[in-house]
């Protein structure tokens, strides 16, 4: 095992705040562009039902 | 026509739409599964660097944005070129999906460079060959999007989109033998075809299953974008109705009024 203890582990050797910096952002920006791009889709949905229920254009 | 019909299925947008709707749960599947596989190979396998301590962990992200953001481009690129020269719709709008998720990675690469960069070089940027040609990618990227949103015919931004796409792919190469063309700070490929790879084999393994997992969540992203544009696009096509109506399936009967 690499790692003797949870604080080792995120201490990375006293790299933490780069490591886990980089991590974090990644993550983010990972987690935010499926819930923006499901959003984009949901609206453009939306836009097309209200089309059909407002009759043809 | 002698070409066969299957070739051309799914180059309809009302083909692609339930198609893409289909994959996207595996594409999302796949890319959790290496994701987990791949960060408990990196932290708790591969073992501390002799020379960077545990600062070089960032690689396991780091390198697969940085290759992903260059592939993306390049993908990006040959779709908008489809899209120009055969007026396929549907390869088009597969590039106007691709290029913000190109440009997240871009970003990622530069970030989590940035703080690699400051514990081993000692510093958060230089004006170095692979970093300077990584940031053009960026703003080729940021060109692509704002171009496209600019011309308001989508035909036309289409074409005026592919034609930076293609002239900016001219900067992949560069930014990939920058660091064999010029003396960079940067270090050289972590992983060549004519030599041994110099990595630790567990190291070596957390970066390209990390690199899977990157590559299946950019399908999985792309796709469900594509499906947000061909909604958006052909609104007014009566697929597209039924399709938003019925949520992901998109009959394919009579009344279709699309062109591929």
């Amino acid at each position: 095992m690499i790692w003797n203890s949870a604080a080792d582990f995120f201490a990375m050797g006293g790299y933490g705040l780069y490591v886990w910096g980089a991590y974090a952002v990644t993550a983010a920006c990972m987690l935010a562009e499926p819930v923006l791009v499901a959003m984009r889709h949901g609206r453009a949905r939306r836009a097309l039902v209200a089309d059909e229920e407002g009759g043809p254009r | 026509m002698s070409t066969s019909p299957r070739f051309f299925t799914f180059a309809s947008p009302a083909r692609f739409y339930p198609l893409a709707g289909k994959s996207v749960p595996w594409f999302w599947a796949t890319a959790i599964l290496l994701t987990a596989a791949g960060l408990f190979v990196g932290f708790f396998r591969a073992p501390t660097d002799a020379t960077q301590g545990d600062a070089y962990r960032i690689i396991f992200i780091h390198v697969p944005a940085a290759w992903m953001s260059m592939l993306l481009y390049l993908v990006m690129a040959f779709w908008a070129a489809i899209g120009w020269a055969f007026n396929a719709r549907l390869a088009s709008m597969v590039a106007r999906a691709i290029a913000p998720t190109g440009a997240m990675f871009t970003f990622l690469a530069l970030w989590t460079g940035a703080l690699w960069g400051k514990p081993t070089w000692g510093a958060w940027w230089v004006w170095d060959a692979r970093l300077t040609s990584e940031l053009i990618l960026l703003f080729l990227y940021a060109g692509f999007m704002a171009i496209v949103a600019a011309i308001d015919e989508p035909r036309r931004a289409d074409r005026a989109g592919a034609l930076v796409a293609i002239v900016g792919s001219v900067n992949v190469p560069i930014i990939y033998f920058s660091v064999k063309w010029w003396n960079t700070l940067h270090q050289g490929a972590s992983i060549s075809a004519t030599a041994a790879p110099t990595m630790a084999k567990t190291m070596l393994l957390a970066m390209l299953i990390m690199t899977f997992a990157f590559w299946a969540y950019a399908f999985a992203v792309v796709c469900m974008r594509t499906r947000a544009i061909v909604l958006e696009r052909d609104r007014h096509a009566s697929w597209a109705g039924d399709a938003a109506a019925a949520g992901t399936r998109s009959p394919l009967g009579t009344g279709q009024r699309l062109t591929a």
